[in-house]
């Protein structure tokens, strides 16, 4: 009896310490992996998911700046018209089979079928042809200058290379399966959707040689541990007890009213996320319906923005925000003054005035309140104050975030169903670039909800893309901001970084964000 | 008893034929769009709506209802719009953490709750009495995650007594289970130990009145086996009852426990499905929850008749 009760123990045991010595990363992510395929939503979790399994042809520094990943070496041709991509060798999929350019190709056009960015491209694109199983070529019918950055784009929708059989799948269908050929492997089977994914070092991965250190999606992507956990703890509060406990050892966005308590906490260490990997607020208006589809009505919501008065509601401390009367992520390489002029004034007196000259008769404006977002909540109610202090009929709808999400695509008129104004965020890093900032564009129906609809603003993007020199493309910059600015596109309410917090005794090689979270180069201690 | 079983167990189908129908439609009205989430916030509308197509969201309601309805039929619960896994299996890798943390939940509250209603009881109007009370007063009024932060703190955080969150389960070792379990067992559990110790006591006053206890008395019986043999089995009825009953304020219970102490059970799939507008696992809790609900209802009512001898089916 003895005996078997000793065996019994030993059998425990063992295990236990295989896994002890094991090099296991838990991290506490913004939200839980749920969908394994990065391409079929632009979510950002799904995309740092993907970012771990899948690797990339380029990936751009923390300034945007792209670097060849899988590409070992590529030409431009002199007119700009013919890029051609040579892969690095030793590249395999997480199953054993070779990377080559029939799985690039189709998973370009995939990724270029659903996402903005990648459709923007692609709509350059005239033909992508393999040379070999290494080597291929994309020809474009105009000099477009942003073919680097794009396929190394961080943030939502990265242009994940998947195997050919993936890659074919419906765009606007789920892939079954997570084999890329990135630093590490998804245990689907480890999986509990809600709770807990799992990543396996993949140890036939071959890292861009010259162990070029990490920042952002560029440098060797060496794996740094045996194993990440993406533990998801959806109370703040549990997260934050978890990580000064040492359960976990790192939480991407520890919620700002906690940062105080974290940096007291003995070996924990906060990081600024990167310096344009902060978020942007938006006040989106529906310039479909009245009054907002009279631009004097939308100028004069400009207003009735103090960012101050959001950003305390939001963030509080002045060290983690910025007034910032730009489209463009301020602290960015296009952060300019175009069109701030607008946001100088406080007036709400002179809001209504000017809402009346635009027609407006009392109204009921339908504002959609999301209940139970940490930031986007509280600038809702800011917004609703200014407009009622002004004497604007809200009709404010309060509902949670998914139903926002839900209602905002709807065309209808407000009093069918619609709306006439949702607040939302957008990452720094997406909103630095005009190409990648979707939400500055104006193309009407096929654009992002709200539809506004202005040629020019479209024309400035794809003339920013054309630039040929980084002179030019700040020049543009400036006049897509200014027009954008007139025609209100969005309303900025200012911008707002959330470091990231870690357990330094406990782990190394964390770099900041760049859109997304990097964690494959983190090291045990 | 055998027949009477056997012919609740089928009462049950149409209970969970109504639940599946009001599930089904009451989900499909509600505000939210899983296509909108899956989208993303750089989608359009046309994205959104080309995703809603491939889901099948967009067909008549009708439809989507007959075919899940077949799907059920067959044992198919079908599959998560988000992760595309089956929703048996998701409810399935969720099973053991809620049993685990209601039966824990269920042996500290039952365990403590009993005998203290009964010295309550026992001492009526003493200073026992009022501390029992006392105790039950402030254990109903104080909300779960009130507690669970305030002991999260205390035994977690400052004494490093217990882990402040997760599940381990019990393949991982007993110690490791156990721990993983204490606080949010003590979380949930005092709620429910202050409305089974105020039944327990009210119940037990009631029956201590009674002519057979003052013979038992007076034939010199000892006071425990007053109380036990004679007093808290006629009082057992009442009890029980509420017991089931908490076993349905423990589903609800559970929701935010394992979300404070992070322990990835129903409680959590559920809002987080709710939240997410993923309707085929919500429906498929839903019907689990139903048929545990009317499980529990048959096992009290079954119980009736061995606490009771009067009580026949």
């Amino acid at each position: 009896m003895m005996i078997r009760l000793l065996a019994g123990l030993v059998a425990l045991v063992l295990p236990l310490s295989a896994m002890a010595q094991e090099k296991v990363l838990r991290a506490v992510l913004h939200a839980d992996v749920r969908v394994i395929d990065p391409i079929w939503t632009t979510q950002t979790i799904a995309n740092i998911h993907g970012a771990l399994i899948y690797d990339t042809l380029f990936g751009n520094d923390p300034d945007q700046k792209p670097y060849p990943q899988m590409v070992g070496k590529y030409e431009i041709s002199a007119d700009r018209l013919t890029y051609t991509f040579t892969l690095r060798d030793g590249l395999k999929f997480h199953d054993g089979s070779p990377v080559t350019t029939k799985d690039v190709i189709a998973s370009l056009k995939r990724w270029g079928a659903k996402d903005g960015v990648g459709q923007r491209l692609l709509g350059y694109v005239t033909k992508m042809e393999a040379v070999d199983d290494k080597t291929f070529t994309m020809v474009l019918r105009e000099p477009y200058g942003m073919v680097l950055e794009s396929l190394g784009k961080s943030g939502s929708s990265i242009a994940a290379i998947m195997r050919e059989k993936e890659a074919l799948t419906d765009p606007q269908q789920q892939v079954k399966e997570s084999i890329g050929s990135g630093p590490f492997t998804f245990a689907k089977d480890q999986w509990v959707p809600g709770s807990k994914a799992v990543y396996l070092k993949n140890k036939d991965y071959v890292p861009r040689p010259g162990n070029e250190p990490a920042t952002g999606f560029a440098g060797s992507k060496v794996p740094g541990v045996d194993r990440i956990e993406l533990v998801w703890i959806s109370d703040p509060q549990t997260a934050m007890s978890a990580l000064i406990n040492g359960e976990i050892d790192f939480y991407e966005n520890p919620n700002i009213d906690f940062l105080p308590l974290l940096a007291k906490a003995k070996g924990v260490k906060l990081l600024k996320t990167g310096k344009i990997d902060s978020t942007q607020g938006m006040i989106r208006l529906n310039h479909l319906h009245p009054p907002f589809d009279n631009v004097k009505a939308r100028q004069a919501m400009y207003y009735l923005i103090n960012q101050e008065d959001f950003l305390r509601a939001i963030v509080g401390d002045p060290k983690y925000y910025r007034v910032c009367h730009a489209l463009l992520t301020c602290g960015g390489p296009y952060e300019n003054d175009g069109g701030s002029q607008w946001m100088k004034e406080y007036n709400p007196k002179k809001a209504l005035q000017l809402l009346k000259e635009a027609g407006y008769k009392g109204e009921p404006i339908t504002v959609l309140s999301a209940t139970d977002h940490n930031t986007i909540t509280p600038a809702t109610q800011v917004l609703i104050q200014a407009m009622r202090e002004a004497g604007i009929n809200v009709d404010a709808q309060s509902m949670d975030w998914g139903s926002v999400v839900s209602r905002r695509a709807k065309k209808e008129p407000p009093a069918q169903g619609g709306w006439n104004i949702f607040v939302t965020t957008s990452g720094g890093v997406g909103s630095s670039n005009p190409v990648l900032h979707t939400w500055i564009g104006a193309s009407c129906d096929k654009g992002l909800f709200g539809w506004p609809c202005d040629p020019e603003v479209e024309k400035l993007r794809n003339a920013f893309g054309m630039a040929a020199n980084e002179d030019e493309r700040k020049k543009i910059a400036k006049e897509l901001q200014t027009r954008a600015m007139d025609d209100v596109v969005f309303l900025p309410f200012g911008q707002w970084d959330s470091p990231l917090a870690y357990r330094a005794d406990k782990i190394d090689g964390v770099v900041a964000n760049t859109g997304l979270v990097v964690l494959w180069g983190i090291t045990k201690k | 008893m055998t027949a009477y079983i056997v012919r609740r167990l089928f009462a049950t189908l149409p209970v969970m034929a109504v639940v599946a129908v009001f599930v089904f439609f009451l989900l499909r009205l509600a505000p939210g769009d899983p296509a909108a989430i899956i989208a993303g916030d750089d989608a359009t509308a046309e994205s959104i709506a080309a995703v809603r197509a491939k889901l099948g969201l967009d067909r008549p309601i009708v439809e989507q209802f007959v075919v899940w309805l077949w799907g059920l039929l067959k044992g198919d619960m079908g599959v998560s719009i988000f992760s595309d896994l089956p929703v048996r299996r998701l409810i399935a890798q969720r099973m053991e953490p809620t049993i685990a943390l209601t039966l824990s939940t269920l042996f500290v509250a039952v365990g403590l709750a009993i005998p203290i209603g009964v010295v309550a009881a026992w001492k009526a109007r003493k200073l026992v009495d009022r501390l029992v009370m006392a105790f039950a007063v402030l254990g109903f009024a104080m909300p779960v995650f009130v507690l669970a932060y305030v002991l999260i703190y205390f035994f977690a955080v400052q004494w490093q007594l217990l882990p402040v969150q997760g599940y381990r389960p019990i393949a991982e070792g007993l110690w490791p289970f156990v721990e993983s379990l204490i606080l949010p067992s003590v979380a949930l559990g005092v709620t429910y130990m202050a409305l089974i110790a105020r039944i327990t006591r009210a119940s037990m006053l009631e029956v201590l009145q009674q002519d057979y206890i003052r013979t038992a008395n007076a034939k010199g019986l000892a006071t425990d086996r007053v109380l036990l043999l004679h007093a808290l089995k006629n009082a057992a009825v009442p009890i029980v009852t509420v017991i089931g009953i908490g076993i349905a304020l423990l589903i609800s219970g559970v929701v935010i426990t394992e979300t404070v102490f992070n322990i990835p059970g129903l409680g959590r799939l559920t809002v987080d499905a709710v939240l997410k507008r993923d309707y085929p696992i919500v429906q498929g809790l839903i019907l689990v929850f139903a048929a545990a609900k009317v499980l529990v209802n048959l096992l009290i009512d079954i119980s009736y008749a061995f606490l009771d001898p009067r009580i026949r089916y």
